[in-house]
């Protein structure tokens, strides 16, 4: 039993045409059962920000309010919400400082540039970051969420379009999951707004 | 190994515990009440490691308290799960709390509330939920039962078909419980087994 898989996650985030889309699934476990199934794993920063986190969940959640703390502080003192691409950055030197007891969450960073353009990047467990043009996934079966992305993303797709094929591809891919699935919740972030959905799937 | 089940219903939450207290092979007593209250709407359901569990529960009960007398005004429902969050994940990373808990509580503003923590402190509010061996049996019967108009009639009817589950199914089963609710009057027992 790996740490990583302690409660299971699929998260898949895509690029399109100035716009980007995130998704997760919702179940929570703790190994092979199932608690709930309504927990989103991806988190709002901003308007123009989300915030995907697999693995515990635990460490998810504490992620997420140091980075909202952060986050808060910073709008506090520049006066405007932080760049998607300066997050990334500031998250992964978060995880790195805890490089010798790290946090056992792999992130997922999906958001909107001030110009528009699209800005994607994941990380592993202490920091290494990766940005990406097309698609960024993690989860607990990453072969399948990767299998589906690499075959189904195109260049610039439009929202509605980005939307279908993100959910397809995390559908897909966590349908083969035991950890993951039971719904999912997909935002779309375009430059002025945001369009969240939540599916309805196979529940096992 | 102790058992715990709570059922949010319309404007309560009920939630039931075993009442057996044992060491190893050896059981103690049978109407320990586990059901600890933090003021007068709500409760805390603490399974775990035995001196954690009492430690872990008068800690957190106190800081409500304090934080009550300083302020002159009680923490909700929600507030008290982050803060026992909070304690819960602090505390991980060095000298651990080993227990899994619910929280139950009844606030006047926004109704019932139940939340599930494990030792983990993974934080989740939840509809029904559980702790222990028991819990396997009872969830997705649970899910089947529930709904959101549930009245306190019907929950004490899904805890028993819970415990005679558990009763006939669990190589260890507890052989007591006791069954209490949480509503707008405060917590009180509804029934023991």
């Amino acid at each position: 039993m790996s740490i990583f898989s302690y409660n299971g996650a699929a998260i898949v985030a895509m690029a399109g045409k100035e716009c980007v889309a995130i998704g997760s699934d919702l179940r929570f476990g703790v190994q092979m059962q199932t608690i709930t199934c309504d927990t989103p794993k991806v988190f709002k920063i901003h308007d123009k920000l989300y915030l995907g986190l697999s693995g515990l969940l635990t460490d998810a959640q504490t992620l997420h309010q140091k980075l909202m703390f952060r986050h808060n502080l910073y709008k506090l003192r520049e006066e405007r919400d932080m760049k998607p691409s300066t997050f990334g950055h500031m998250l992964s030197n978060a995880l790195y400082e805890r490089r010798f007891g790290p946090y056992f969450a792999a992130p997922v960073v999906a958001g909107l540039e001030p110009d528009g353009t699209p800005f994607l990047c994941g990380m592993d467990t202490i920091g290494a970051i990766e940005t990406a043009k097309d698609f960024m996934i993690t989860g607990t079966s990453p072969e399948s969420l990767y299998g589906m992305c690499e075959s189904m993303w195109r260049p610039d797709m439009e929202p509605d379009e980005l939307f279908e094929t993100v959910a397809q591809c995390l559908m897909s891919g966590f349908d083969r999951d035991a950890l993951a699935g039971w719904g999912a919740v997909i935002h779309v972030i375009t430059k002025d707004k945001v369009i969240s959905r939540t599916l309805k799937t196979r529940m096992d | 190994m102790d058992f715990f089940v709570g059922i949010k219903g319309k404007d309560f939450v009920m939630v039931c515990s075993d009442t057996s207290a044992s060491h190893s092979i050896i059981s103690i007593k049978q109407d320990e009440d586990k059901i600890v209250p933090i003021d007068d709407h709500k409760v805390f359901c603490i399974a775990g490691e035995a001196g954690d569990r009492v430690n872990f529960s008068e800690y957190i009960i106190a800081n409500v308290k304090l934080y009550a007398l300083r302020n002159g005004t009680e923490l909700n429902t929600k507030s008290i799960a982050n803060y026992t969050r909070g304690e819960l994940a602090t505390a991980l990373r060095s000298s651990p709390y080993h227990c899994n808990l619910m929280l139950a509580g009844y606030d006047k503003e926004t109704g019932p509330a139940l939340y599930w923590l494990d030792y983990l402190a993974t934080l989740n509010k939840v509809n029904t939920g559980g702790t222990g061996y028991g819990s396997h049996f009872t969830l997705s019967l649970f899910d089947k039962m529930w709904h959101p108009e549930l009245t306190v009639d019907d929950a004490v009817a899904m805890i028993d078909a819970g415990i005679t589950e558990v009763k006939k199914r669990l190589v260890v089963a507890p052989p007591h419980y006791i069954i209490k609710v949480v509503d707008k009057d405060g917590v009180r027992v509804v029934k023991t087994v």
